[in-house]
């Protein structure tokens, strides 16, 4: 089948998604996506993110469809034409999204473990804008601790549902869910009730935000301070694939390996991920492969792993000035920046 | 000229003996011995009725679209959840006449090949759901339902399900979600529920007047009701109407009388209370555009505006409206829209299923800047503010439920923008009590 995202022809099989097609175009074409996660049955459509503009509906119906439609969950047809990057009304309704996103969110990256491998911050990095435009207060939870290993930060939390799939598909015995409805709902394992369970970790690498961190990591460091290695166990539960994260010769969490899109293709037990904290635990495999524009690889790895020229291209692009026409006036009596 | 409420007044028609005297299960007779389900579809295309429920899909057309195949079993789902505010016509039927709404249940799922049915019924209408039961079990008596219904080897199940509280369950995929005994989220289409609803399998969603219908169109033909009505808005239509008329209540009209002569004639609403006059409409429930008096009684192009789906969408979004559920909501010169329109986007907000971030954000941040404009603290960007905002919902949501919240705040302010201004303007006058703004000029001005 082909298709033509943003005049760039492919040929994909049928039943591929706009996304799909997209990604295998290359990561400066494929829409973002807060909520689809392709190893989770039935996620996407949800933060219409990934919104795109059919322009033509397939070779033998060239007609528009008449709204945009969630790149992530609609299905190529052949010859249908679509426009992603280069469509102004995608790129205008994106701002929205990520508006809507950040309306109830604490923008609290400083003190939130999250920064720097936070997708919600890519987001509204690339397709926001600088400017709030809300004085509204922001709806506020109280963090709860999901058992003995995950803090939920719901303040955070942007309702993608990822957990929510993890929990129902990779661990059996479901005491995960949304309760409520609208801007009110939240993530609850009912009565705050212990999630245990092999897998219940994985939650935390699904979460594309701080909502779901890990109680063995809080606060210890960093992301960019610490560095990444792939390493491996014999597990009888897991793969046993891992990501080490040092902080000098201290593993200060395991994570799950993530693709170039941010998904883990092969999900890990608790005991890899909370209770093998030493490098004798573990055969190392050598360092992870982190992109080039990601904070993580500041300072790291010389230019051996990713070609720099597409991601400085890309950063060059996509800078953006500060937008600080706000009234500073009541910071006077200091020396103004600038 | 009535059919759904010809016989509604009668002394004990929610009782089977009585609503039989007066010619009912007729079309269950005549269906199900003389007709084959194609031969019913084929009247009810006929018809021309369209969906009650709110979209107005033509309601034959629907049922042509539900994939047949072998060995899966089909569903009828009766959509009475009805949570639309100013909406109360399927409540009225049921309550009163429960035996028309399961007439037409037996009818229209033979027509579907279904055996078994459900109705979907919201949970604060626990009696009407008592009283839904109760006539099944005497329909079931008499053998009008379960096995081998009258001898014609058609079986068919029918159940009553309640509602949790929720408007979204009204949305047809999120009743089906809570009918599964899930969270009544609304699904992604495609696909829909004609291919994969109810348990995966082949579902038809109808509202309770819709289904209502269809006994009569079995009993007089397919024609016979599209002789009623005007153009493509054939039959007739419940119109619930609350608000400042004379005659509040639920009324069965036949489409394409004016709204004019809805609102002031004796036989219909009577008129506006004594003393006060007409300002503003809300003709199909809260999630249509609301309307001025000048453009709810007359069109742009000058005719008279009628109940009728074409007419009350004359002039698109800019000067028209649509017929929805027939929740019709009169308001005279006393009404606040600033007012209604946070009455209205408060429900949204409340409503929001919260899968999308459209609709979840931008419900409560409407909310939230009409409370702050409704109690004198609004700023001259809000206005502007909330059309983007609305705009920024509408289209890009999951199911309609984003629309419905986004039309009523950008209907408000196109055409009662003086209002919005003015609370901004005069935030203390705005804020006293019953303080309401006047249009020099308007004709509901005192
Ligand atoms: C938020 C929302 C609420 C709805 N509520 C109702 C309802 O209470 N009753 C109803 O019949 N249709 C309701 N609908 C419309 C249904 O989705 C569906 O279109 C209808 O039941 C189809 O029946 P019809 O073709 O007979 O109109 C609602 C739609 C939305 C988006
Ligand atoms: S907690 Fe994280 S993964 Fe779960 S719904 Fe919220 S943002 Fe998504
Ligand atoms: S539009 Fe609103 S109600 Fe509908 S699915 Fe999205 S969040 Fe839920
Ligand atoms: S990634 Fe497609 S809607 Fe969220």
């Amino acid at each position: 089948m082909k298709v033509t995202i943003d005049n760039i022809t492919i040929d994909v099989e049928p039943g591929t998604t706009i996304m799909n097609a997209a990604r295998q175009i290359g990561p400066h074409i494929a829409p973002p996506a807060m909520c689809y996660y392709e190893p989770l049955k039935a996620s996407g459509g949800k933060c219409r993110g990934c919104l795109v503009k059919v322009t033509a509906g397939s070779e033998k119906d060239p007609r528009p469809m008449p709204k945009l439609v969630p790149s992530c969950i609609t299905q190529v047809q052949d010859g249908m034409i679509v426009e992603n990057t280069i469509n102004e009304q995608v790129l205008e309704t994106r701002k929205g999204i990520v508006e809507f996103l950040l309306l109830n969110h604490p923008l609290d990256c400083p003190v939130c473990d999250q920064a720097g491998e936070c997708h919600l911050q890519d987001f509204s990095f690339e397709h926001g804008v600088s400017k709030t435009r809300t004085v509204e207060e922001r709806n506020t939870f109280e963090p709860v601790d999901l058992g003995p290993y995950i803090k939920l930060n719901m303040n955070r939390c942007i309702l993608c549902y990822r957990c929510v799939y993890t929990a129902d598909q990779i661990t059996d015995g479901r005491v995960h869910g949304v309760m409520h409805r609208g801007d009110h709902a939240e993530i609850s394992t009912y009565i705050e009730k212990a999630i245990d369970n092999d897998f219940s970790g994985n939650v935390i690498d699904v979460c594309p935000v701080g909502a779901l961190t890990d109680k063995t990591y809080r606060f210890k460091s960093r992301v960019w301070f610490s560095k990444p290695e792939d390493a491996s166990c014999s597990c009888g539960k897991c793969s046993g694939k891992v990501t080490l994260w040092y902080r000098g010769d201290e593993v200060i969490r395991v994570t799950a390996r993530k693709n170039e899109w941010g998904e883990v293709k092969e999900f890990i037990c608790n005991t890899c991920r909370f209770e093998r904290k030493k490098t004798s635990d573990w055969t190392l495999e050598g360092p992870t492969k982190i992109a080039r524009n990601s904070v993580i690889s500041a300072n790291k790895y010389g230019a051996s792993t990713i070609k720099p020229a597409f991601p400085l291209q890309q950063a060059a692009e996509q800078y953006k000035k500060i937008d600080d026409s706000r009234d500073r006036s009541f910071l006077a009596p200091q020396k103004q920046l600038n | 000229m009535k059919i759904l409420t010809e016989h509604i007044d009668v002394q004990g028609i929610e009782t089977i003996d009585v609503f039989r005297k007066h010619g009912g299960y007729a079309a269950v007779e005549k269906a199900l011995k003389k007709m084959t389900p194609d031969e019913v579809t084929e009247e009810v295309k006929k018809s021309g009725l369209r969906g009650r429920g709110g979209a107005g899909f033509p309601m034959g057309m629907k049922w042509s679209f539900l994939a047949k195949p072998e060995g899966i079993p089909r569903y009828l789902v009766c959509n009475a959840d009805e949570s639309e505010p100013g909406t109360f016509k399927d409540h009225y039927l049921m309550m009163k006449s429960p035996h028309t709404l399961i007439e037409g249940m037996i009818v229209s799922s033979y027509a579907l090949g279904a055996n078994t049915s459900y109705i979907y019924i919201r949970g604060e209408l626990m009696y009407v759901a008592t009283i839904l039961e109760k006539a099944i079990q005497e329909a079931r008596d008499k053998g009008l339902l379960g096995k081998n219904i009258l001898g014609s080897g058609y079986d068919l199940d029918l159940h009553v399900q309640l509602g949790g509280g929720a408007y979204i369950c009204g949305e047809e995929t999120a009743l089906l979600e809570s009918l599964e005994g899930k969270r009544g989220n609304p699904r992604n289409k495609p696909p829909f529920p004609a291919v994969k609803g109810l348990w995966q399998c082949p579902t038809v969603v109808n509202n309770v007047e819709s289904i209502a219908a269809t006994s009569w169109i079995v009993n007089n033909g397919g024609d016979e009701y599209a002789k009623i009505g005007i153009g493509r808005s054939t039959g007739t239509k419940l119109i619930s109407v609350s608000g400042h008329v004379r005659k509040p209540g639920v009324y069965e009209l036949p489409l394409g009388i004016t709204v004019e002569d809805f609102i002031y004639a004796d036989e219909w609403c009577g008129g506006i209370r004594d003393g006060h006059k007409l300002k503003a409409v809300v003709a199909g429930g809260s999630s249509v555009p609301i309307l001025p008096a000048e453009l709810i009684l007359k069109t742009t192009n000058g005719e008279n505006r009628l109940m009728s789906y074409e007419s009350l969408s004359d002039g698109g979004f800019a000067t028209g409206t649509m017929l929805g559920s027939g929740g019709f909501v009169v308001m005279d010169e006393t009404t606040c829209i600033v007012h209604n329109t946070l009455t209205f986007g408060r429900f949204y907000h409340h409503e929001s299923c919260g899968q999308c971030s459209p609709c979840r954000e931008g419900t409560g941040w409407m909310d939230k800047v009409l409370y702050r404009i409704e109690h004198g603290q609004g700023r001259q960007e809000d206005i502007d503010l909330l059309v983007d905002v609305a705009k920024k919902i509408e289209g890009n949501t999951i199911c309609p439920l984003g629309d419905a919240a986004a039309w009523p705040v950008a209907a408000a302010i196109r055409h009662f923008r003086d209002e919005f201004e003015w609370h901004i303007n005069h935030p203390e006058k705005a804020t006293q009590k019953g303080a309401v703004f006047m249009r020099e000029g308007a004709s509901w001005s005192l």
